[in-house]
């Protein structure tokens, strides 16, 4: 290139040039190296904005379960029976979680108190998920050039590091089992990939390592189960079998199920549910159809080999069936989980469990979540698409595969975005780093001119287009426009990027943030000031009740048992907290002696406009809680099919124990200038029961802004 | 069915001609294969006389007389002079990566066999 310039320099100087291979090993090196660190920053918006916190619902069950595991070591953390939550039930913790979060926090804590950095379990905690993403982007490079070349693994690199439908779940203080799992997903399809293009079994016993860590940090561990015998299957059919596959496949499989065996949660379910049964198919037919192949090889006879053929199939397949119809029919093979079924169903969970449609992250993806999760990713995505499809090898095979599965996953569940994050920056990536590379060799060899060629930038259908007709006019010219754009556009995703994350997916949710009147920022901090209450004034074996949401962080924060929380193990214990809250009073009262409960919380959003709260959550209560005690019926609290709770609510819901206890005193306070006392700034009405007495319970503590109130349960009269 | 009967000794006939062939060392792998998966066998018979009671333990001995047996396929596949796929592959790092994998293999079936 600018070798020309450079020889006419002196002897001493010119030992110091590098080669052009030299030169562009550098540039790659340090653009990574760019990218990790731009991974991990890009996620501190939240440090800066609020402090180094816990965020949100799960993360705090996650952090007090690192806390207890650094401070009394694996083996209590692994035989922990906790009895500060699901009381009177209590919950064998060590059983019932993917360790895979918790172990990876304690071990760096250690690691960094090792070489004498003190710092605090919190803040490894806080910086788990960002310090994954980062290596995640290590991963996807790699992975880039596995299945294309360096150049579209360093564009993968960067689109992952910035894609906002990763950092949703992977901010700092969003301490949460995907932080850790999409760099143990990715890593997983890696190395299996490496070891189909290998053969290698080293790589798949690598690969299966891989599997045991996402299968020790996440249940989605369930789509590599079923993703891998499908790439296999397809290649079968495809007529693409490989000795490779047999090796990668097979090693992979065995030593993966054995090592997911040893978590706990797991256990046998690799052999016993129905949901991994694919992969133990796949596992057969792959012996039966190595065994067939060898025959073939060994006879060199086709008309034997077809005799051979028609008894063998007949055979395996009857054996097959009735295996599987006897396991089946004994129960011995589970029958598929309602998650499950609501992924290849969307509209399953309506009809069967309100308990998982309640959560919103279950909900079905719109199409804006999209667009705003992906932004350009999306048009580059089918462009992707079509180079694979023109380069069609073992591994451009798997993305596909994993891209178009995934994408539809995305769409039956808000939350699996995430999952399909990784495939769609890779596919992208294919598509970015192709179009620029034959746009930048078209000016190049017309001009000779020096053009460095980058890899970080993108173009689109058209400009890939525009690249493969050489014989036109302005092509040139044309190619620099197309390029232009591409920068362009490129550089609208990392605008898009930046702005997402900074104002919509860096908000810890436990501290809220509003705009005030004149334009300044206003923090309500209510729920740390409860949990904190309860820690200070409660005694120490009081029992809580609350909705499941808050579980976690009362557990966590406020030190105190709960009697249902964020794991939502026993339907038929959160229905009775159900069926306490949708109760009247007195029948309340005696649900809540039964229980035990001393105090009572409820979310309430009617004074600061905080939409989020108990009663906008209230319907699902009666649902969850009718779901079990046909004597709860969703009719009674609505009014024509219509939910209020102005004069026009039903009276069941004006004197049910939620409504009582969120709007009590409220009739006397004004929220809104110009508007009656008792008006509800998030429904927007003025409440219809303004005269509430509460006989069974008192109020203990009602934080500055009402977001959260505490009430005491009285004890029981004295016999008169 | 005397069709059906000569056909299949004629296949047994031929096959046994053709397996003849193969080298010695391929063989003997061929040996510890179905070694391994007689003994899978019989720990099925065993579970289904005795029952499968600790459920661990029997998934333990199946396993590891599975993943023996899967692995010495692979590495069979691996060393195969004839095969086309795996010319770079020398036998060395072949049969490292084979011991490897066994290493690991068996460490976890100890952990689980309890």
């Amino acid at each position: 290139m600018a070798s020309a310039a450079l020889d006419s320099l002196p002897a001493p100087l010119r030992s110091l040039r590098l080669k052009t291979k030299q030169q562009e090993l550098l540039v790659r090196v340090s653009a990574l190296a760019l990218i990790y660190v731009l991974a991990f920053v890009i996620r501190l918006f939240s440090v800066l904005r609020y402090e180094s916190m816990i965020h949100e619902f799960d993360p705090y069950f996650n952090y007090r379960t690192t806390l207890f595991l650094s401070e009394h070591g694996f083996s209590e953390f692994w035989n922990w029976f906790d009895s500060e939550s699901w009381y009177p039930l209590g919950r064998v913790v060590g059983g019932t979680l993917f360790p895979g979060l918790m172990v990876t926090a304690a071990l760096l804590h250690r690691l960094l108190r090792a070489l004498s950095l003190a710092v605090h379990i919190r803040e490894v905690c806080v910086l788990t998920a960002p310090f994954f993403a980062a290596n995640t982007t290590l991963v996807a490079y790699a992975f880039g050039r596995e299945i294309w070349d360096s150049g579209a693994g360093l564009v993968a690199a960067a689109l992952i590091a910035v894609c906002p439908g990763y950092i949703s779940r992977s901010v700092a203080g969003s301490y949460d089992n995907e932080g850790v799992a999409i760099f143990a997903l990715l890593l997983t399809f890696y190395l299996f990939v490496r070891a189909v293009n290998t053969g290698s079994l080293a790589w798949a016993l690598a690969s299966a390592f891989g599997y045991f860590y996402m299968v020790s940090a996440w249940g989605g561990y369930v789509f590599i189960i079923n993703l891998l015998p499908l790439y296999v299957l397809v290649l079968l059919i495809t007529g693409r079998y490989s000795q490779r596959l047999y090796v990668a496949y097979n090693c992979m499989y065995v030593l993966g199920m054995l090592l997911a065996m040893q978590i706990r949660f797991v256990g046998f379910q690799h052999v016993q549910s129905g949901e991994h049964m694919a992969a133990m198919g796949v596992f057969f037919l792959l012996q039966v159809f190595f065994f067939l192949d060898w025959v073939k090889y060994l006879l060199n006879d086709t008309r034997l080999f077809k005799s051979f053929l028609r008894i063998t199939l007949t055979c395996v397949i009857t054996v097959g069936t009735l295996a599987l119809g006897i396991g089946t029919a004994s129960g011995y093979i589970s029958p598929w989980t309602g998650r499950f079924y609501s992924l290849l169903d969307p509209t399953y969970a309506k009809d069967h469990i309100p308990i998982i449609a309640s959560v919103s992250e279950h909900q079905p993806t719109a199409w804006s979540s999209f667009m705003f999760d992906f932004h350009i990713l999306l048009f580059l995505f089918p462009a992707g698409l079509y180079f694979c499809f023109k380069r069609l090898s073992d591994a451009t095979i798997f993305v596909v595969m994993y891209g178009l599965t995934s994408m539809y996953f995305a769409g039956v569940m808000v939350r699996l975005i995430l999952v399909a994050a990784p495939a769609v920056c890779l596919i992208s990536a294919i598509a970015a780093s192709a179009t620029i590379k034959n746009l930048t060799t078209l000016i190049r060899t017309k001009s000779k001119s020096p053009q460095t060629v980058s890899a970080k930038a993108t173009g689109s259908k058209a400009a890939a287009k525009g690249a493969v007709d050489q014989s036109l006019p302005f092509q040139q010219n044309a190619a620099i426009v197309l390029l232009l754009g591409a920068f362009y556009l490129l550089s609208r995703y990392a605008v898009h990027c930046t702005w997402v994350t900074s104002e919509a997916y860096s908000s810890p949710s436990i501290v809220l943030a509003a705009r005030g009147h004149n334009g300044g920022r206003v923090i309500f901090d209510d729920y740390r000031e409860a949990y904190y209450w309860l820690r200070q004034n409660t005694p120490p074996d009081a029992k809580i009740m609350s909705w499941w949401d808050y579980g976690y962080q009362i557990t966590a924060m406020g030190n105190r048992t709960v009697i249902v929380d964020n794991n939502t193990w026993n339907n038929t214990h959160i229905a009775t907290v159900g069926r306490a809250m949708s109760s009247y009073e007195d029948e309340a009262y005696e649900i809540m002696q039964s229980l035990d409960v001393n105090y009572v919380l409820v979310v309430f959003g009617g004074v600061t406009g905080y939409s989020s709260d108990d009663i906008n959550k209230f319907l699902w209560m009666v649902r969850i809680g009718g779901g079990v005690f046909p004597v709860i019926k969703e009719p009674d609290y609505l009014v024509n099919g219509e939910y209020r709770v102005d004069k026009g609510a039903s009276p069941k819901m004006l004197n049910c124990l939620m409504y009582k206890l969120c709007y009590y005193r409220f009739g006397e306070l004004t929220t809104e200038y110009g508007k009656p006392p008792g008006y509800d700034r998030v429904r927007g009405v003025e409440i219809g029961n303004k005269d509430i007495k509460l006989e069974y319970l008192e109020e203990a503590f009602t934080t500055s802004n009402w977001i959260v109130r505490i009430y005491k349960v009285k004890p029981p009269k004295n016999r008169s | 069915m005397p069709k059906a009967t000569s056909d299949a000794k004629l296949l047994i006939q031929s096959l046994g001609k053709a397996y003849a062939a193969t080298p010695t060392n391929l063989k003997i792998i061929d040996l510890y294969v179905v070694f391994a998966v007689a003994t899978a066998l019989t720990q099925v018979v065993y579970m289904g006389i005795v029952g499968s009671f600790p459920f661990n333990s029997f998934l333990s001995g199946i396993l590891s007389c599975i993943g023996t047996a899967v692995l010495a396929v692979c590495l069979r596949i691996q060393v195969n002079k004839d095969n086309k796929e795996f010319k770079d592959l020398p036998p060395e790092r072949a049969f490292a990566d084979f011991v490897l994998c066994n290493l690991v293999l068996h460490l976890v079936i100890m952990n689980f066999l309890g």
